[in-house]
């Protein structure tokens, strides 16, 4: 080939070696490890800072009203009418062996135990989960997390601590609506559709609850607050690649949480089938 | 460096004095070696203007010195204190001393500019009733006091630039570091942003590191001074005028120091690469 100002190509005495599949999958499986890792320190010293000064209890206040009373109107909606299916699905097979009373039971049951705080914590996942990882996110692009830092703030306990404590308050409060709201919509839908009157409903949703139901879905709503807070303070704070990076951490907030919040649920359920039996 | 003078003697004098002492220090990231065994130091009052091109690692040497990064190996030292090695919690306390000029002034945008300069008042616990004449006196400073209750949204480029050094200043910091303050600034709000570093320089007595690639920047606070008398600023240097303010420049090239010494003998000097500042 002559040699042009304009050649661009270059002969390679060797070019470099392509990496074997064993060598991807190793470094991807590092990059793995290292982000649990990263992950599981931010979580704990998000904890840790609670019990130690300075704290923000202002900017707490502030994420209380912004995550719980901003998720209200999400969360009473959803709550209604899912206990209003609930009741008309239920309903329709109880009505062949003339046991229609017993809907109340079962929509109490799985407001309660299950769908309350799962429906709940994906819903507050999806409104909040990508706001926290969008607003730490252009906070870290355009520099103010540094700025923060250069003024002798710590990020972690300014920007991460309060969303982790507001939404660990907010969320059991926002699951105790949901499930209160939803057995107002069960009703209605019982005394509408099945003719059942709404003293039997309650009667029956009240009585069949015990203890250990109430704790099972008080303490998987506190879980899943914890992790729609640390993954969507975690996404943020870890964006690279500017604008575009902070769209791609504010998908990654939400699938990421609600992923964690569904396999999380699963696995707190039968901790809390076996405590039920042991303890309770 | 073939044709280029010494080091000068002054940066071996002060090294034990130094208010900022950088060590052989070194620091790369995935995409290689960035500093590669940068060694300087810096008096109390002395501004040293550190120049380059984009990438040579200016703004690296800037977050070194206030502790947000970690050399890979040697020392950086800051108010008598070894920055590099001290724990986070340290760092935070050390960081309040410091005042730092971000390039893009980085503002926090949901709040109002008052509401910026009084952040660190605010994290130090100061009275309330002190942070509102502290927070006027310093946006009076920088000749915008009516903006107290504005977004930074609402300013423009040199405005926000003028508040994040109102912001830096607010608890009267030893070391003020400034990342580019002129960067993508029109020349007559560039020339009102360099007046605000001298007059800082003249009237506080601060140390400062100021990172640029102009060198009119850097020439600009050698030659001029701010006369608290008349209030004004005129030609000749600070040390003519009594003061002890001196003001150094060190070229960065390659993740090494290329130049370091007086403004007159980057003038003097006839290396081609240090004359491709000046043109």
């Amino acid at each position: 080939m002559a040699e042009t100002p304009l050649s661009v190509a270059q002969p390679q005495a060797s070019g470099p070696q392509t990496p074997s599949v064993r060598e991807v999958l190793l470094d991807a499986a590092k990059v793995s490890v290292f982000k649990v890792q990263e992950y599981s320190k931010l979580s704990l010293r998000s904890l840790t800072n609670l019990v130690t000064k300075p704290r923000y209890m202002q900017d707490t206040v502030a994420q209380m009203d912004d995550i719980g009373v901003g998720s209200l109107p999400i969360v009473l909606l959803s709550g209604f009418f899912i206990g209003a299916v609930m009741v008309l699905q239920t309903g329709a097979q109880f009505e062949r062996f003339g046991q229609t009373s017993l809907t109340g039971d079962v929509v109490s049951i799985a407001l309660v135990r299950e769908l309350g705080p799962t429906i709940t914590g994906l819903l507050v996942a999806g409104r909040c989960a990508s706001g926290i990882a969008s607003e730490l996110g252009s906070m870290l692009v355009t520099e103010q997390v540094d700025a923060m830092r250069a003024m002798g703030t710590d990020p972690s306990r300014k920007l991460v601590s309060p969303r982790v404590l507001a939404t660990l308050i907010t969320v059991p409060l926002l699951t105790t609506i949901s499930v209160f709201i939803g057995l107002v919509g069960g009703m209605v839908a019982s005394v509408l559709s099945l003719r059942l009157s709404a003293t039997t409903f309650w009667q029956r949703a009240i009585a069949i609850l015990e203890f250990s139901d109430i704790m099972q879905g008080f303490s998987k709503s506190v879980v899943f607050g914890f992790i729609l807070a640390t993954v969507g303070c975690y996404q943020g704070l870890n964006v690279r690649g500017g604008t575009q990076g902070v769209g791609r951490a504010t998908t990654q907030a939400v699938v990421v949480s609600s992923v964690l919040i569904i396999v999380a649920d699963t696995f707190l359920t039968k901790i809390a089938l076996f405590l039920a039996d042991k303890v309770f | 460096m073939d044709g280029l003078p010494s080091r000068s003697a002054v940066a071996s004098q002060i090294a034990d004095d130094a208010a900022i002492a950088f060590d052989n220090v070194r620091i790369g990231f995935a995409e290689g070696e960035i500093l590669r065994g940068v060694s300087f130091s810096t008096r109390e009052r002395e501004t040293l203007v550190l120049l380059g091109e984009t990438g040579t690692g200016k703004t690296l040497t800037l977050k070194l010195a206030a502790g947000l990064l970690r050399p890979d190996s040697g020392s950086v030292k800051a108010l008598g204190k070894q920055v590099s090695s001290m724990s986070e919690h340290d760092l935070l306390d050390f960081r309040r001393k410091v005042g730092f000029v971000f390039q893009e002034g980085a503002l926090f945008d949901s709040l109002t500019v008052g509401e910026n300069v009084a952040y660190r008042l605010r994290e130090d616990r100061v009275n309330e009733d002190e942070i509102e004449p502290r927070v006027r006196e310093i946006l009076d400073f920088v000749e915008l006091a009516h903006t107290m209750d504005m977004l930074p949204s609402e300013l423009s480029g040199g405005m926000r630039r003028r508040v994040s050094i109102a912001r830096a200043l607010v608890n009267r910091p030893p070391i003020v570091l400034y990342d580019s303050p002129t960067a993508g600034l029109d020349p007559i709000t560039s020339q009102t942003i360099i007046t605000l570093i001298l007059r800082l320089r003249d009237v506080y007595g601060v140390t400062a590191l100021l990172a640029t690639h102009r060198l009119q920047d850097g020439f600009a606070l050698a030659n001029f001074h701010f006369d608290q008398a008349t209030r004004h600023v005129h030609r000749g240097t600070a040390r003519e005028k009594s003061h002890a303010a001196i003001t150094r420049f060190l070229v960065l090239r390659d993740g090494r120091i290329y130049f370091e010494g007086r403004p007159e003998e980057i003038l003097d000097s006839s290396d081609p690469y240090l004359r491709r500042f000046l043109i």
